[in-house]
């Protein structure tokens, strides 16, 4: 496959000024105030991506991520390295910000579209269909300035997703006016997605991560610490943040807590759909400890099935080994792969002690008819 | 969609694509080539910014002609009846400089500021950032032509017949008017953003530049003699918008020596009495000056706007 974005080395410094004189009076008064202090925001960052990939960048705040993600759309240039791009982009970021308020929502239409890049024809073609995407047909005239914001953005996202771009960057911007916009722009994506564009999609949602992508790029305060399929990366990210945490942990937990294993007592992680399932946790302690236990049961495709809630269910470990038992009385999975995530988290849910990614893959076996995830058993009946 | 392929159907294939590059420095050819790519843009900027500078209010773009028919009411009539400065036919003397200058003028004064009024922009989408400045100039550009028919309607009504074979130099003056006012527009865009008193300065700077460009009084009649006798003629044409002006005003106002007005008639030297080939030679010479020196603003911008972030 064709490399469409090829990040190659990567660097970005902020300069950041404690003292800002900008006035020329004030610089020459103070030639030499304030002190400039340089901030790496990336640090040598390396990675492609292929035509047809959906790759997530994840990372938490401060990470580097949006950073990288306005290198590649041309916003910030690197101080370092360099960006190869095939294709036009259209970047989801800061929607609307080249809307002139002044003018209407036509001529932002045609100012935006050139703005992307995409010539007036282009625009011609397709401004009957970014209008009806934007749900705003009887405003289009109208002053942009009198817009509610919530129009604002769907009118630019409309924009941004109608101009056929062949690389498409989603910053985070998919909490876009009401849940029915919502969803519209989720299926707009996937669609995207079918069509076999290039999507880069920044977050620090791992569930939208795991539902969308198929390979994730994990960055830890401007460095890359992982790029691979997007489970293998997810457990990264899972467990560096956990490494994270040590910082915030006075106590020392997490060195103490280890989560070893999910051992099933039959040996077997195959279970029949309705049937009981007994898991053991191996948990080993250094010291004695009471927090909280989560789980989170996801499809191999990324789906969430379940996450017990973050404040878990209550548990007592002693130094030592520890088991923790994971019952489900009848599991009314279908057909398929299911992965588990485990850990401790203190009691108010805040700081993560231990985690394990992917501790466990269960196998379901199902034989009756019914097609999804769940089994609802439901009985049709005619009056 | 028109020519977005139907769901379901693969994507274009992209082996054949233009590769794009995002670096630290992009070399001046690739600057250039960028800033070819986005001629719809800067047309769009240009437009934008007429409709949004005249939205709301009653006379719309009549005002692009009205403020500059004031001041060329106010100058009028201040030179041809307190301060009498004899010459001739004296409003189009004075019309053909000013639509220089309003062009300058009012680009620079535009453009000075734009990259930090537009900071949001800036930050957030990408595009060669000098296009803010150069559709400042683009929208000034757009008056000129406006007044330059005004002044050619003028012209015609008041049965002044042009000097037509200077006309040849007109396009040359013209293009090397562009790019010196968009080669200082860029830089001055750039500076302004590390510098904020650049926009207050620039303002001061255009009263004073406007004062030593012979718009409403004539180079050849004041302080030529004395410049000449020191051998300092060129000092004067270090400011290159006196050339372009006296070249307009070569072209449409045409007599270099005319009688006075007052004082009984004496002889006044209005412009110099260069030939048609030296017009020609100073404009050429200006022309490439100002291409060296555009070319000279898109490599500084380049090297300002790498730290743009840090500073907007």
């Amino acid at each position: 496959m064709t490399t469409v974005i090829d990040v190659q080395g990567v660097s970005k410094n902020f300069k950041i000024h404690h003292e800002r004189h900008q006035s020329l009076k004030e610089r020459l008064l103070h030639p030499r105030s304030g002190t400039t202090e340089v901030f790496h925001a990336l640090k040598g960052v390396n990675f492609s991506v292929s035509q047809g990939e959906t790759v997530g960048i994840i990372g938490h705040n401060g990470s580097g991520k949006s950073t990288l993600l306005k290198c590649i759309c041309g916003v910030l240039k690197p101080t370092t390295g360099e960006i190869r791009l095939r294709g036009s982009l259209a970047a989801l970021l800061e929607l609307g910000a080249g809307f002139q308020t002044e003018l209407s929502g036509r001529d932002n239409v045609y100012l935006y579209g050139a703005m992307l890049g995409f010539s007036k024809k282009m625009v011609d073609g397709i401004f009957d269909e970014i209008v009806a995407f934007s749900e705003i047909e009887q405003f289009i005239d109208t002053q942009v300035k009198f817009y509610s914001s919530g129009m604002y953005v769907r009118l630019a996202f409309a924009v941004a997703v109608n101009v056929d771009p062949d690389i498409l960057v989603v910053d985070e911007v998919l909490a876009v006016g009401d849940e029915r916009f919502q969803a519209k722009c989720v299926e707009r994506i996937r669609r995207f997605k079918e069509e076999g564009r290039t999507i880069l999609l920044v977050t620090h949602n791992a569930d939208q991560v795991r539902a969308l992508c198929d390979r994730a790029v994990v960055l830890d305060t401007g460095d890359m610490i992982a790029d691979g399929p997007t489970q293998e990366s997810l457990r990264i990210f899972r467990e560096h943040l956990l490494e994270d945490a040590v910082e915030h942990d006075s106590a020392r937990l997490s060195e103490t807590i280890h989560i070893d294993n999910v051992t099933s007592p039959t040996g077997s992680f195959e279970v029949r759909s309705g049937s009981a399932l007994h898991l053991d946790v191996n948990i080993h302690s250094t010291s004695a400890y009471s927090g909280n236990f989560v789980m989170e049961l996801f499809t191999r495709g990324g789906l969430l099935i379940s996450r017990s809630d973050t404040q878990g269910s209550p548990v007592n470990l002693l130094p030592g080994h520890n088991v923790v038992g994971i019952d489900l009385a009848q599991l009314p999975l279908l057909d398929g792969l299911y992965d588990l995530n485990v850990g401790i988290v203190d009691h108010h849910g805040h700081t993560v002690i231990a985690w394990s990614e992917q501790a466990a893959t269960i196998q379901v076996i199902y034989d009756g008819r019914e097609g999804g995830i769940v089994e609802l058993g439901a009985s049709i009946s005619q009056s | 969609m028109s020519d977005a392929p139907s769901q379901g159907q693969p994507h274009r294939s992209l082996d054949d694509a233009a590769v794009r590059v995002v670096s630290a420095r992009a070399t001046l050819p690739t600057r250039l080539k960028n800033l070819g790519a986005r001629r719809e843009l800067l047309l769009g900027l240009i437009s934008s910014d007429i409709r949004i500078k005249y939205k709301n209010s009653a006379l719309g773009i009549f005002w692009s002609m009205l403020s500059p028919a004031f001041t060329l009411a106010v100058y009028y009539m201040v030179f041809s009846f307190f301060l009498k400065n004899g010459i001739p036919n004296f409003v189009i003397y004075l019309f053909s400089g000013l639509v220089v200058w309003n062009l300058f003028q009012n680009s620079i004064n535009a453009a000075t500021g734009v990259i930090v009024d537009r900071a949001a922009l800036v930050k957030k989408v990408s595009f060669p950032r000098e296009i803010l400045a150069l559709s400042n100039v683009g929208a000034a550009t757009v008056y000129f032509f406006v007044q330059l028919a005004i002044l050619i309607i003028f012209v015609a009504v008041l049965r002044h017949a042009p000097a037509w074979h200077f006309m040849l130099i007109l396009p040359i003056s013209f293009l090397s008017l562009y790019l010196f006012t968009s080669a200082l527009a860029v830089i001055m865009s750039a500076v302004n953003v590390y510098l904020r008193d650049t926009k207050h300065l620039m303002e001061v700077l255009l009263q004073l530049w406007f004062w030593l460009t012979p718009i409403v009084y004539s180079y050849e009649n004041s302080i030529a003699p004395h410049l000449r006798r020191h051998g300092l003629s060129l000092v004067y044409f270090l400011n290159p918008v006196t050339l372009i002006v006296v070249t307009f005003q070569r072209v449409f106002y045409v007599s270099t020596v005319v009688h006075s007005t007052v004082k009984g008639g004496v002889v006044l030297n209005i412009l110099p009495t260069w030939s048609f080939s030296k017009f020609l030679y100073l404009n050429l010479l200006l022309l490439g000056l100002s291409v060296v020196f555009f070319l000279a603003a898109e490599a500084i911008f380049g090297r300002l706007e790498g730290n743009f972030e840090s500073e907007l």
